[in-house]
């Protein structure tokens, strides 16, 4: 036994935010769905399409990625480091101004305080207080790295490290802008450099935040979980490095035929199809350490979970390079096939890994077993099937969207108006809506079984007090 | 030096950063130090207090989820929106508003298209004008006044030139007339080149040739339903639009050049969505409504 205790309440306590911030972005994001092809279900001036989108996707980038990513980093780093956080008082403020931030953050997008920066919609007051909670969190991880009782560090703190530093460098510069008031500002970029800026950030972020964390969370879990090493250190090292070198010239792949220079989008789309490598680096690690026992499919609940999130991974690395090219980008881009690219990325990858962590975490902390298995198996189809068809059906229509945006006649006039196309979207929307619905079912399974893992934890811990 | 990067957390931190930068530099922050990244076009003028309000609107409700403002040189494109942006658009925008999904269609051109009266109806039930529309109502700004003291600390900010009478006459408008003034802004720099449908110049001297077909004058009807209706009314008698109802003396071409071409401030044009045969089935429909 060691002579310090680990921190675990604040792990929990980011865990439990999470789940909830999770929730309500899942709850904002079905009624979204709806608003697609309901109308009625707008209720101006807070409940409108337009100020709800963002509120689902900052609540489930911020509120539940960010909570995830703090309370698991926090448990991987000091296990790494195998000694407590190095200023525990200063990790549990950071839990509390975190949802303090996120409450806030959620009220201010429902009122309309929109820097229209898409992932960086937040006004200027709360980018401080962003700003503010990511500097508490680098302070705890690399002091506790600092001191760490441990030689070597794992390829688990590379990638924290490299999203504690990327993250910051982001955020900060994409948000600068002149205020105009409390609630209001400009950016201090303008038009097309605005736009290369933006989407510099944008893709980043999305690397930074729903990459680099997740893939520490696959490679400490995975072989914690299962009892298998990761297959090569040596290719994860290859990967971690051009990973993270590559991922900061491929933004402008959002921009593909805008008025941005032409040299900047061939640059991103070349350095967009180099990046397939260092990702699939680490699905070839992921395929080939639990290759090397694959029983563990049968015999461990989670490694399917870390599989098939891999799996997504590297589905969703090769999707997104192949949508920046120009040919695919001219009939897929602005369509329906984006939400769905994105979604497998978000409820395949990112939610199996990080639900998966957290299944591993919420007994151990309270040293018992996950209350159910089969709970857990039923939240793994249900995500599973959901996210599938989510991604499928909006696959589907965006493709169709796009054909039909071009189709001429012989005399070189369009075939369809805007209408006919978009009225196209509604079956497939109302089908993206019952994907959505199975999606939350599957989610509430998972909250269920951790409640009662807790409930039973405590039990357990009750009584051994009571002895 | 090997062994000592992954035992070493600041080094490896500042390594990191400093990889993290070689793309940064010269995909984000070298384009910034050259002139192409800040073009402006000579036409382009700093937006109005009321525009800009407009604008912050557009901000505020997000329609930049669903609408993008840019046009890419694609020839479908062009055809169903109007000339491809150019950089020099842009640079009043702090920050840009391209958007990157189009539920509802781009707005790059859609200032002076439609005259105002089309946008404030329209914002206040879309359904009224395309019934399969699933663009929420918009109607409740007509009653949110603008605030001329923010607005002022907005043009500052901006650096946009305006005078305290115009500050003044903000008093009396409203957020929607704010929106549709920006809406009437939007890629006006751009001198707004219509959609040039190919054999349409031929055909402005030309007879109808579905004059009088009744099948023709069933399809006009249907289209006309859909896409007139709104702003000339169910059956011509006008609104929006003038009245088609009167015996007027303008040629078969004439009609078949107005649909497909639009006029300036006033109709918009329909001929990137309609071929010839559809505009003459038009034609023949509304003779039909002028002999009644």
């Amino acid at each position: 036994m060691s002579d310090y205790q680990y921190d675990n309440q604040t792990v929990r306590g980011f865990i439990l935010s999470s789940i909830f911030w999770g929730v309500v972005g899942i709850l904002v994001g079905l009624l979204i769905s709806v608003q697609m092809w309901k109308p009625e279900f707008n209720f101006p001036p807070y409940f409108t399409f337009g100020r709800l989108r963002v509120v689902h996707t900052n609540g489930l980038a911020f509120g539940l990625g960010l909570g995830a990513i703090f309370g698991i980093t926090y448990y991987i780093v000091m296990r790494l480091c195998k000694r407590p956080l190095l200023f525990p008082k200063l990790a549990r403020y950071h839990l509390y101004f975190f949802n303090v931030a996120i409450a806030l953050a959620a009220v201010s997008l429902f009122a309309g305080m929109n820097q229209s920066l898409e992932y960086a919609e937040l006004e200027w007051p709360l980018d401080i207080a962003v700003v503010i909670l990511w500097v508490i969190f680098a302070v705890n991880v690399f002091g506790t790295i600092i001191k760490r009782r441990e030689e070597q560090m794992y390829i688990s703190l590379w990638y924290i490290i490299a999203t504690v530093v990327a993250v910051a460098v982001l955020y900060i510069v994409n948000n600068l802008a002149a205020p105009a008031g409390p609630f209001k500002s400009y950016s201090v970029f303008a038009g097309v450099n605005s736009a290369n800026v933006e989407w510099w950030y944008g893709h980043n972020v999305v690397g930074f935040i729903f990459s680099t964390p997740i893939l520490a969370m696959f490679y400490y879990f995975l072989p914690k979980s299962t009892g298998i090493p990761i297959y090569s250190h040596r290719l994860s090292i290859v990967a971690f490095w051009s990973l993270i070198f590559a991922y900061l010239w491929t933004g402008a792949h959002h921009l593909i035929y805008t008025p941005v220079p032409d040299w900047i989008q061939t640059l991103a789309i070349v350095f967009t199809m180099f990046l397939i490598a260092p990702s699939w680096g680490s699905v070839v690690n992921g395929y080939y350490t639990i290759g090397s026992d694959w029983s563990s499919m049968k015999n461990n609940y989670l490694t399917k979970f870390f599989l098939l999130g891999i799996t997504f991974y590297g589905l969703q690395t090769v999707q997104g390079p192949t949508q920046g090219l120009r040919t695919v980008s001219q009939l897929i881009h602005y369509t329906d096939w984006v939400p769905g690219h994105v979604h497998m990325g978000t409820m395949g990858w990112v939610t199996l890994t990080a639900t998966a962590s957290m299944y591993y975490i919420i007994p151990k902390i309270h040293d018992t077993e996950i209350y159910s298995v089969r709970v857990a198996n039923t939240h793994f189809w249900l995500v599973l099937i959901g996210q599938l068809i989510f991604s499928l059906t909006m696959w589907i229509t965006g493709i169709q969207q796009g054909a039909l945006w071009k189709a001429v006649n012989a005399d070189g006039s369009l075939q369809y108006t805007f209408m006919e196309t978009l009225s196209k979207n509604y079956p497939y929307w109302k089908m993206r809506t019952g994907a959505g619905v199975i999606f939350t079912v599957g989610m509430l399974f998972f909250i269920y079984n951790i409640y009662m893992t807790i409930r039973k934890g405590k039990a357990l811990q009750g009584r051994e007090v009571a002895r | 030096m090997k062994g000592q990067l992954y035992k070493n957390p600041i080094l490896f931190a500042v390594v990191s950063t400093l990889v993290i930068l070689i793309g940064s530099i010269i995909m984000m922050v070298y384009p910034m130090m050259t002139r192409e990244m800040h073009p402006k076009l000579e036409a382009l003028k700093p937006y109005t207090a009321l525009q800009l309000a407009g604008k912050d609107i557009y901000q505020r409700e997000g329609c930049n989820n669903c609408h993008t403002q840019t046009v890419r040189p694609l020839r479908a494109e062009v055809a169903r929106y109007g000339e491809y942006s150019k950089a020099g658009e842009f640079a009043y925008d702090r920050p840009f508003l391209w958007g990157s999904k189009r539920t509802g269609p781009d707005l790059a051109r859609v200032g002076g298209k439609y005259p105002d009266m089309w946008h404030y109806r329209h914002f206040e039930n879309p359904r009224a004008f395309f019934v399969e529309s699933n663009m929420p109502a918009y109607g409740w700004l007509k009653d949110a006044k603008l605030d001329p003291k923010d607005m002022e600390a907005h043009m500052k900010v901006n650096g946009f030139p305006y005078t305290p009478e115009e500050m003044t006459t903000l008093l009396s408008k409203t957020e929607l007339d704010a929106l549709v003034a920006y809406m009437q802004v939007i890629g006006t720099a751009v001198t707004r080149k219509l959609a040039a449908a190919p054999a349409a110049a031929a055909e402005n001297e030309g007879k109808n040739p579905l004059a009088g077909d009744t099948h023709a004058i069933h399809e006009g009807k249907e289209l006309f339903d859909s896409n007139c209706s709104a702003c000339h009314g169910g059956k011509g008698e006008g609104g929006i639009g003038p009245a088609l109802t009167d015996k007027v003396q303008l040629s078969d071409g004439k009609i078949y050049t107005t649909i497909d071409k639009g006029t300036q401030g006033g109709m918009p044009p329909f001929g990137a969505g309609m071929d010839k045969k559809k505009i003459w089935s038009l034609v023949s429909y509304v003779r039909s409504l002028q002999t009644k």
